[in-house]
């Protein structure tokens, strides 16, 4: 799964670890959502979607090549 | 920086404490098997009243060091509990495989010595540490 989470965290200029706080989850899993090593739960990229108050759809694109 | 709150770090200190919970009950566990292995011996001479005390406690304490563990796994996040729940899941397999394995060895008579509880133990925490430091990497 493709995911546009670095850019959007990048534009506001917010640090892995800022964001992390604001997820409840560790620096390290963003790192990876960020890198698309991990696809996050549906709860989370909810959580993720309502934090920069977008749709999730608009964050993260489906594809098989993970 | 816009819209970015302070943000609590509750879940972080909740995490931490989770762990530090776990290391104190990990510890009192330890601490209590040492005392039930080698109490009767060494302090309080094969008393028996006392022996099934140690052994209840060993008990008590290991069972509340699981409720610990639980409450450690739960308390992490999600790509850490896969991880988490992947090493024990290998963990499991290997220890089921090889320690069913082992023991037919002196069944069959391959080997000559008696399986030990403890290298099977020693087996299953390494078989844990290798999954963890694996799932760490593989997320990196």
């Amino acid at each position: 799964m493709k995911n546009r989470l670095k850019v959007l965290r990048a534009e506001r200029d917010w640090t892995q670890a800022q964001l992390a706080v604001e997820l409840e989850v560790s620096r390290q899993t963003v790192n990876a959502i960020e890198k698309g090593k991990f696809d996050p739960s549906l709860p989370l990229a909810f959580k993720v979607a309502r934090l920069f108050d977008m749709a999730i759809e608009d964050i993260f694109q489906y594809s098989t090549k993970s | 920086m816009n819209k970015m709150k302070t943000g609590s770090n509750n879940w972080a200190a909740a995490s931490q404490m989770n762990s530090v919970r776990l290391l104190v009950w990990s510890t009192a566990w330890v601490a209590s098997m040492a005392l039930a292995a080698f109490g009767p011996k060494l302090i309080w001479n094969y008393d028996t009243s006392l022996t099934i005390l140690a052994v209840l406690i060993n008990l008590g304490i290991g069972f509340a060091m699981i409720l610990a563990t639980r409450r450690y796994l739960r308390g992490l996040d999600e790509m850490h509990q896969k991880i988490f729940l992947d090493a024990a899941v290998l963990t499991l397999g290997v220890g089921l495989v090889s320690g069913l394995s082992y023991e037919l060895l002196e069944d069959i008579r391959l080997i000559t010595f008696q399986p030990e509880i403890p290298h099977l133990v020693i087996l299953m925490c390494l078989t844990f540490l290798i999954g963890m430091i694996a799932g760490h990497r593989k997320y990196q």
